[in-house]
């Protein structure tokens, strides 16, 4: 059947895996903007601008840090960035929070929207003013290059990319647990469904919802830091890859975080697909499917209208 | 309205007529704004009187500046055909993207219209009409009913006011008419409009087309201008700058869309020649509009004046 259709299963199995990374990537951020939605109720337009943010701290990290300080050995690695650019995005988003978005909870949830799209447009701005629009590379750290040969299938598995697609399954399900097994989670549930009454039982619920925003720009950031080794660096990274997760979070409905990661994980195997058997439509297709959605089912896969 | 808004409007006709018998003012400069000016009072139908906030009108901008500029480049088609064909694609676009896109509310709104534009963005990328990267280059302007040479400067700027208020017009008499009416009760208060038994779903459509078709009418303008259609045309960034000027000129007020293109215009005129600076800037004064200044320009000056009254 493949013979006939003119694709090999080896083409076939490297498109699924690029979709796989990709879905990985649409499943950490829909999470954070559904984490974000719950609790603010706003979009953060600035979600892919963060993302973009976190590969660029990396790579600047890894490449630029050394000179700027004056010390030539000084330089942070893949997996320390792993750990200390989400808390630095984290505390970005917590002084946001803290000192903009906080003034907008009483107004229409709009104004968040083109509030974050304002910051959207200033950061990718500077990073477009200071490092022009070329593109950085960013190296995969020495554990993880080369690949893995499957010979009985004749498909070669690039190590980094399983890591990626392992680790991001890895982070949303410990997110997803978290969120619907712990009791923080039911903090974070009830404050969703009814922040005022949560208020009253004596949890402080500015600060979970300042907090709520620092996790989820903290993803992004992370999302970014994978990115880095597998995409090239470079300013426009994350708004193109933002309005394709607006649409899987249109698609998923933003009622229920595994709806989210499964969407997103879902949305980028389709894409794949469509790569691998018609290969023009594979920009368009998710957005296809969001009109689809629409039609048939308005308020999203796994939502509900509120 | 009262005869002190009618004197204020009849000065600021008169100083658009007088405008090419000057030489501060740069008529191509005054013909851009006028094109953004339409298409931001088009957008501010949509969000200041439906209170519908859509992220993706440059899809109908764009669209009806790639329709014309091909049809006039190509196919040779006179500019009043080639802006009337621009007109009703996107009008017909505005109605399928309006369709899909009223069957959600509020922020899914904006990212369902958002996609959506995005999706017209990439067929823009990819379709072989529209020239890719290059976009449609060197459109000419040609004879307006086979009567007035446009390539003039000047006969071109009083066919784009012309255009423009007529536009204008259009906008305001459908504000101040019962459906105008319909339109501010969606946006107050939606179930109440329901509940009054107004079919909303169709107002906020009709809302919608009309938005999109007059945006289109700015595009197809702006490519017998500029004798260009290219993929800016289409960007989110457009999208982006059209909700800008309306909010920094005054959501919900007629004059507000026009003051803002003009600053929003006259701004990036200003940093076109510093690179990046523009969009940095542009992110600046989002900012500063929703954390400070929501009324907007004329906004502001209306609530001054009310509260001296």
């Amino acid at each position: 059947m493949f013979e006939l259709l003119g694709i090999t299963p080896q083409g076939l199995v490297a498109q699924l895996l690029v979709g796989l990374i990709n879905g990985s990537f649409y499943a950490i951020l829909s999470l954070g903007l559904a984490i974000i939605f719950g609790l603010l109720n706003i979009i953060n337009f600035a979600h892919g601008a963060q993302y973009t943010m976190g590969a660029f701290i990396a790579w600047i990290g890894l490449t630029q840090i050394s000179q700027w300080l004056g010390f030539p050995e000084l330089s942070i690695n893949y997996w320390f960035a792993l750990i200390v650019v989400p808390l630095v995005l984290a505390g970005f988003g917590l002084i946001l929070e803290r000192t903009m978005l906080r003034r907008l909870y009483h107004l229409d949830h709009l104004y968040g929207l083109l509030l974050t799209f304002g910051l959207a447009l200033i950061i990718e701005g500077m990073f477009r003013h200071w490092y022009g629009i070329s593109g950085e590379s960013y190296p995969a750290p020495e554990l993880l290059q080369g690949a893995i040969p499957l010979e009985s299938i004749g498909i070669i598995l690039p190590k980094y990319r399983l890591w990626v697609v392992v680790i991001s399954l890895a982070v949303c399900f410990s997110t997803w647990y978290v969120i619907e097994r712990t009791k923080l989670g039911a903090y974070l549930r009830a404050g969703t469904e009814n922040p005022k009454l949560l208020q009253a039982f004596g949890i402080n619920v500015p600060l979970m919802i300042s907090l709520a925003y620092a996790y989820g720009v903290g993803l992004a950031g992370f999302a970014g830091v994978l990115a880095a080794p597998i995409f090239q660096v470079n300013p426009l990274m994350g708004s193109n890859l933002i309005i394709v997760v607006f649409a899987v979070v249109v698609i998923g409905g933003m009622g229920s975080i595994m709806g989210a990661i499964l969407t997103g994980l879902a949305l980028g195997l389709v894409e794949g697909l469509t790569k691998v058997f018609y290969p023009e439509a594979s920009g368009v297709v998710i957005f296809v499917i969001m009109a689809i959605v629409l039609l048939i089912r308005p308020a999203g896969l796994f939502g509900r209208e509120k | 309205m009262n005869s002190k808004t009618k004197l204020l409007y009849a000065i600021l006709v008169l100083i658009a007529l007088l405008l090419p018998f000057q030489d501060f003012i740069y008529l191509v400069f005054a013909m851009k704004v006028l094109c953004f000016a339409l298409f931001a009072c088009a957008f501010n139908l949509l969000l200041g009187f439906t209170g519908l906030l859509s992220f993706g009108h440059a899809a109908f901008f764009g669209t009806a500046a790639y329709i014309t500029a091909y049809f006039c480049k190509e196919a040779g088609f006179s500019p009043e055909l080639g802006i009337l064909l621009g007109v009703v694609g996107s009008g017909v676009l505005g109605f399928l993207i309006g369709a899909l896109a009223i069957r959600r509310q509020g922020i899914y709104f904006a990212m369902v219209t958002l996609a959506l534009s995005q999706m017209v963005y990439f067929l823009a990328v990819q379709l072989p009409y529209t020239g890719g990267e290059d976009g449609i280059q060197g459109v000419p302007r040609g004879m307006l009913f086979g009567l007035i040479d446009l390539k003039d400067d000047v006969a071109m700027y009083y066919f784009v006011l012309a255009v423009f208020l007529f536009g204008f017009a259009l906008i305001m008499r459908a504000v101040h008419s019962p459906f105008g009416q319909v339109l501010k009760a969606i946006r107050e208060n939606e179930p109440r409009a329901i509940s009054l038994g107004y079919d909303v779903d169709r107002f906020k459509l009709m809302s919608f087309v009309i938005s999109a078709t007059l945006a289109g009418l700015a595009g197809s303008m702006k490519s017998l201008v500029f004798q260009l259609a290219t993929l800016t045309d289409v960007h989110w960034h457009m999208s982006g700058e059209v909700v800008l000027m309306t909010l920094l000129g005054g959501m919900g007020t007629i004059l507000g869309p026009v003051v803002g293109a003009g600053i929003v215009v006259g701004l990036q005129n200003y940093l076109a020649n510093i690179g990046s600076w523009s969009t940095i800037a542009t992110g600046f004064i989002f900012v500063i509009c929703v954390l400070a200044f929501r009324r907007g320009v004329v906004g502001e000056i209306v609530a001054h004046l009310k509260n001296k009254n």
